[in-house]
């Protein structure tokens, strides 16, 4: 989505001691989070169903409650 | 001074039979729990004695409605931990003990995740090599088939049903907001429906009344299901169908925390004098829903205009004044209580700023993360089935296929914690007395529900034991007498005295 691409940042470490402590806890956490996301989506085509259409295709539950 | 707001949780979950000829849903669900269970001692079978879900909590006569069913045939089990692991319709389902506070229920809620993976163990022990039976937290199968989680609390007979539905749907309706399991897409589309990539909620799509009995077709946001369970002169258990299953700790916790919160408010008729009724419940929450970006503002019945955000703001700001006044007693005491409002506040905020920000708290952020994430890298279209079977896959409970699982979500309650919840009852409700009599006289007992326990010492009768207070049969109240007796004749004795 476009508005996610305009919130990621560049890399904070090259910015002096001084304006680093300016940036919002909340930014870092969003680049630790967005690190995360890139490990596991590095990862994920291993773990994902094989065959995704088939899959998704046979997923079919009665209703319930 | 509103009662102490007892909860439970009960899942139905997904069940997926792979590659093992044409097992009904049901067979597999039962084969499912049987190969738990049977690893236990001894079964106690559930008792029907009281169960009537079909009265009415607004005091009349169905007309024509769907009769919510009871299938006595299906395994249904207690077990020691005071849940109830049974086949209802055709899935697996687990309602957790009654729990006395939002945290202690998360705690058995993830219990009973636990006890769904080590039943898919025992059954793939059970089965011809390659065969397995899967279970998936989630709510719907994509195709227009939904199932249900359902949150109970206890509240105080005198409220108003009225009351109840005026003030506690805008809270259903915008909760989602930080308990949304996330979907990709949308079912039972209408003509005029715009294209839905990723929505908030599993459940906004099977919502299509205001108030009614039903659960499994034409649902209604409030719930009016009539069976307290306990002693029916004193309390209601409201069942709000409404929610959804979440595997997010900190979404459990608000579902519950929040909700809890209102419905205390609304036992002690707390107001600010905001009329905060929605002038389109159904269409809002599917408006919701369908809009990630939060910006959808929903109208009221006094003509006001607001977001969700801006709705729960209200509520949060009318609980904390309320909290303030009355305490947190209700809600389990001030760690719990104070834990549940700042939470609130710290969510509705990053919703605010940013909600990418809470993406290791909230389910359907973390969900959305992972499906944009994964379509941006690999430049795939809104309508990719790989970003189906993602959605499918982050409710699955196998520990090597969870995506929830890889995504280091924050926890509240510590592991060590949910492995005691396995086996143990709370200690503060009723499920404690039911718990430790399954532990100590299983033998004895020939049926549990929620308000009784049957047992069989050898002499007709057979003996019932009613628990009609929920409150009552805390590790407080019998731990002593557990303590004193040998036998199930000595508590019976003893019980009576």
């Amino acid at each position: 989505m476009p508005e996610r691409e305009q919130k990621r940042r560049p890399a904070q470490r090259e910015e002096p001691i001084v304006e680093e402590e300016e940036v919002p806890a909340s930014t870092e956490r969003a680049d630790k989070l967005k690190a995360e996301i890139d490990v596991l989506l590095d990862e994920i085509d291993e773990v994902l169903e094989d065959n995704a259409e088939e899959f998704v295709r046979n997923y079919v539950q009665k209703g319930g409650e | 001074m509103a009662l102490v707001k007892v909860c439970g949780i009960e899942t139905e979950y997904g069940v997926l039979v792979i590659s093992a000829g044409d097992m009904s849903p049901t067979t597999a669900s039962s084969l499912l729990i049987n190969s738990y269970v049977s690893r236990l001692e001894r079964k106690i079978g559930w008792d029907f004695e009281d169960e009537s879900p079909q009265r009415d909590a607004r005091g009349f006569a169905r007309e024509g409605a769907m009769p919510p069913e009871v299938e006595t045939h299906l395994v249904n089990a207690v077990l020691t931990n005071g849940a109830r692991y049974y086949v209802d319709h055709a899935h697996p389902e687990y309602s957790t003990p009654e729990c006395s506070n939002p945290l202690q229920l998360v705690c058995h809620d993830r219990a009973g995740e636990v006890i769904l993976a080590r039943s898919m163990e025992a059954a793939r022990r059970l089965l011809p090599p390659g065969e397995e039976i899967v279970v998936h937290k989630n709510n719907s199968d994509g195709k227009g088939n939904s199932y249900g989680c359902h949150e109970n609390y206890l509240i105080d007979r005198q409220v108003p049903f009225a009351r109840i539905v005026q003030r506690l749907t805008p809270h259903l309706v915008t909760r989602q907001l930080f308990c949304g399991a996330g979907k990709v897409g949308q079912e039972n589309v209408g003509d005029s429906d715009a294209p839905v990539e990723f929505q908030i909620s599993q459940r906004a799509d099977f919502f299509e009344e205001e108030v009614g009995l039903e659960t499994t077709l034409k649902r209604p946001i409030i719930n009016t299901r009539d069976e307290p369970h306990a002693d029916p002169q004193k309390y209601r258990r409201l069942h709000v169908i409404v929610g959804d299953a979440n595997l997010a700790e900190v979404s459990t916790f608000l579902k519950a925390g929040t909700t809890a919160m209102v419905l205390a408010m609304i036992e002690d008729d707390f107001d600010n004098g905001r009329d905060l009724r929605l002038a389109s419940p159904v269409a809002a929450i599917r408006a919701i829903s369908k809009d990630p970006q939060l910006s959808t503002v929903v109208q009221l019945e006094s003509g006001e205009r607001l977001t969700a955000v801006e709705l729960q703001w209200e509520l949060h700001g009318l609980a904390r004044k309320y909290c303030e006044e009355q305490g947190f007693d209700f809600i389990g005491g001030d760690v719990v209580g104070s834990m549940v409002l700042e939470r609130w506040e710290h969510v509705l905020q990053g919703l605010e700023t940013e909600p990418e920000s809470l993406a290791s708290e909230i389910d359907w952020i973390a969900k959305r993360r992972l499906v944009e994430g994964y379509r941006d890298r690999h430049g795939l279209s809104a309508r990719d089935p790989k970003l189906s079977a993602l959605d499918l896959q982050y409710h699955d409970l196998r520990p090597e296929k969870s995506l929830f699982a890889r995504l280091d979500m924050e926890r509240l309650v510590d592991p060590e914690e949910v492995e005691t919840a396995v086996t143990e009852p709370p200690q503060t409700t009723r499920a404690y007395f039911r718990g430790r009599c399954l532990q100590l006289f299983a033998q004895a007992i020939v049926a549990a529900n929620w308000d009784s326990v049957v047992f069989d010492i050898g002499q007709d009768p057979l003996r019932r034991v009613p628990m009609m207070e929920p409150l009552r049969g805390t590790a407080q109240h019998v731990d002593a007498l557990f303590d004193h007796c040998t036998s199930p004749a000595e508590l019976l004795t003893r019980l009576g005295s």
